[in-house]
């Protein structure tokens, strides 16, 4: 377990070219989940959707360098120090309450900032990048390039700023331990909550405004199974996004725990252990539940067991570790059949169940684990933060946008494919692409 | 209904910050957060039973 240092030290020039090539791995994170949201979507739509998440991570490095980034207040930080002064702050009994970062517009004295500031900066245009293919992975098959692109956009200019700047640069949420002496304040270092409940819950606003694909759920019986087309794609980005996660928690850990390099090994075993105790706990409840273990949902308990780990890795024991990974690996293919049977909820790459519940459950976790007293009450008010208010948020924005441009494709489009409709030709033009019976 | 629950939430949000500020012991302060959350559980079931989908028509 890291200890919380309340004074943030200098950063030395090794401590930042090392966190610098973490931070140039992190995007196999990116990339593994991606490959992962391709391979559970279907064939008909496989080039769209991950040249879509391209698009995503563009549109959201443009707006975000543009305005997002002004908003969440990393650049400049104190001088030689750590971003996290400049904000707006309005005070509320006594208490100050810094609301929304104040940093310079276009990325003006990026060069020139403290190395920290740099980093941090670095830090969060891959983290708005990975919020933004949450929700498209949810929206596969239905959602429109264009739609994912103004999504991005909204996600990157507006959402994403002000909750990293709550959590991550000095905003009030980080200052709960200070004001209100909730242990160290609302932690999460790996972007649990910045990233993965953020991007989880814009996942279910976004299927709730776009609804389901045509056929999923029939009139009269169960919901129409709609299985990945490539398990390989998404076995295979497992083993990507894990290189990429150790690197997001050892990042996070130094950036916002300011964590001394002697304790990361643990951070990134705990990383491991959260994730295969997540993944055996998912084959073994499949294997109960439907006889054999699922392939896909042994991807989605893995991510699981990452994204639990983006809040704890840094901040747990190994064992702890381990237990969270493994509540996270049960809970997934649970949630995946409760959310789909049960509330009609159309999520082809489980991104509500992976992202959302245990992003929320690895918060929680945190506190539960956390020595420090009041810090359980921090993580809690955290949470209620992106349920009770991010969510209703982005819900509101998404279904704006939805006025503004429909999100979803035609009928016409959703009939004969998105790779044709959108693109003109299919990811694999040699194969033969089965008609969908599911949609006559 | 959907909408309903969507304005529920904040509500249970602010229940929580109110608490942050109102009790400045750890104990009555620790359950009006856990009362915001269980407002924000209670919008949530609506607005999940809400936006329910009717069943499309059958397949010919």
């Amino acid at each position: 377990m890291i200890p919380i240092t309340p004074a943030p030290p200098a950063m030395s020039e090794p401590t930042f070219v090392f966190c610098l090539v973490l931070l140039l791995l992190a995007p196999m994170a990116i990339a593994g989940v991606a490959l992962i949201n391709t391979g559970l979507g279907r064939s008909r739509s496989a080039a769209q959707a991950l040249l879509g998440n391209l698009a995503m991570v563009a549109v959201t490095a443009i707006v975000f360098a543009l305005l997002g980034a002004a908003l969440t207040g990393s650049l400049p930080g104190p001088p030689g120090g750590f971003p996290g002064s400049a904000g707006h702050t309005f005070h509320i009994a006594g208490k100050p309450w810094n609301w929304l970062g104040a940093g310079p517009h276009f990325l003006a004295g990026l060069a020139s900032a403290p190395l920290p500031s740099q980093l941090a900066l670095l830090f969060e245009f891959l983290a708005v990048a990975f919020v933004a293919l949450i929700p498209w992975g949810s929206g596969a098959d239905r959602l429109r390039l264009t739609a994912g692109c103004a999504i991005s956009a909204v996600l990157a200019a507006l959402v994403f700023p002000l909750f990293a700047h709550w959590v991550w640069v000095g905003g009030w949420l980080s200052q709960l331990g200070i004001n209100f002496s909730l242990g160290a304040g609302f932690l999460d270092p790996g972007g649990a909550a910045t990233v993965h409940a953020l991007g989880g819950l814009g996942a279910l606003a976004l299927v709730w405004i776009t609804g389901s694909r045509k056929g999923k759920f029939p009139k009269g019986g169960f919901s129409t199974a709609m299985p990945g087309h490539n398990a390989i794609y998404a076995l295979f980005g497992c083993f990507v996004a894990l290189v990429g996660w150790m690197a997001w928690n050892l990042a996070g850990a130094i950036l916002w725990l300011h964590a001394p390099i002697a304790t990361l090994s643990t951070t990134a075993v705990n990383t491991l252990l959260s994730a295969s105790g997540a993944i055996l706990a998912t084959f073994i409840v499949t294997r109960i539940r439907f006889g054999k273990p699922d392939a896909s949902l042994c991807a989605n308990g893995w991510l699981a067991g990452l994204v639990a780990s983006s809040a704890a890795a840094a901040l747990v024991s190994p064992w702890q570790a381990l237990f969270i990974g493994i509540v996270a690996g049960i809970a997934t293919p649970l949630l995946v059949e409760l959310l789909e049977l049960a509330v009609s909820i159309d999520d082809p790459s489980g991104a509500i169940s992976v992202h959302a519940v245990s992003g929320l459950w690895g918060l929680f976790a945190v506190g539960l684990f956390s020595p420090r007293p009041g810090q359980l009450v921090a993580q809690l008010v955290g949470i209620a933060t992106l349920l009770g208010l991010m969510l209703p948020l982005v819900y509101l924005l998404f279904w704006l946008l939805n006025r503004l441009i429909p999100l979803r494709v035609d009928p016409d489009g959703e009939r004969i494919g998105m790779d044709l409709h959108e693109l003109g030709g299919g990811a694999y033009p040699e194969f033969v692409i089965h008609r969908d019976e599911s949609y006559r | 209904m959907k909408y309903a629950g969507l304005l529920v939430m904040p509500a249970g949000f602010f229940l929580s910050i109110a608490a942050l500020v109102l009790f400045p012991a750890p104990a009555p302060r620790a359950a009006f957060v856990l009362c915001g959350l269980a407002v924000e559980a209670l919008g949530l079931a609506v607005a999940v039973r809400g936006h329910m989908e009717a069943r499309q028509e059958p397949l010919p």
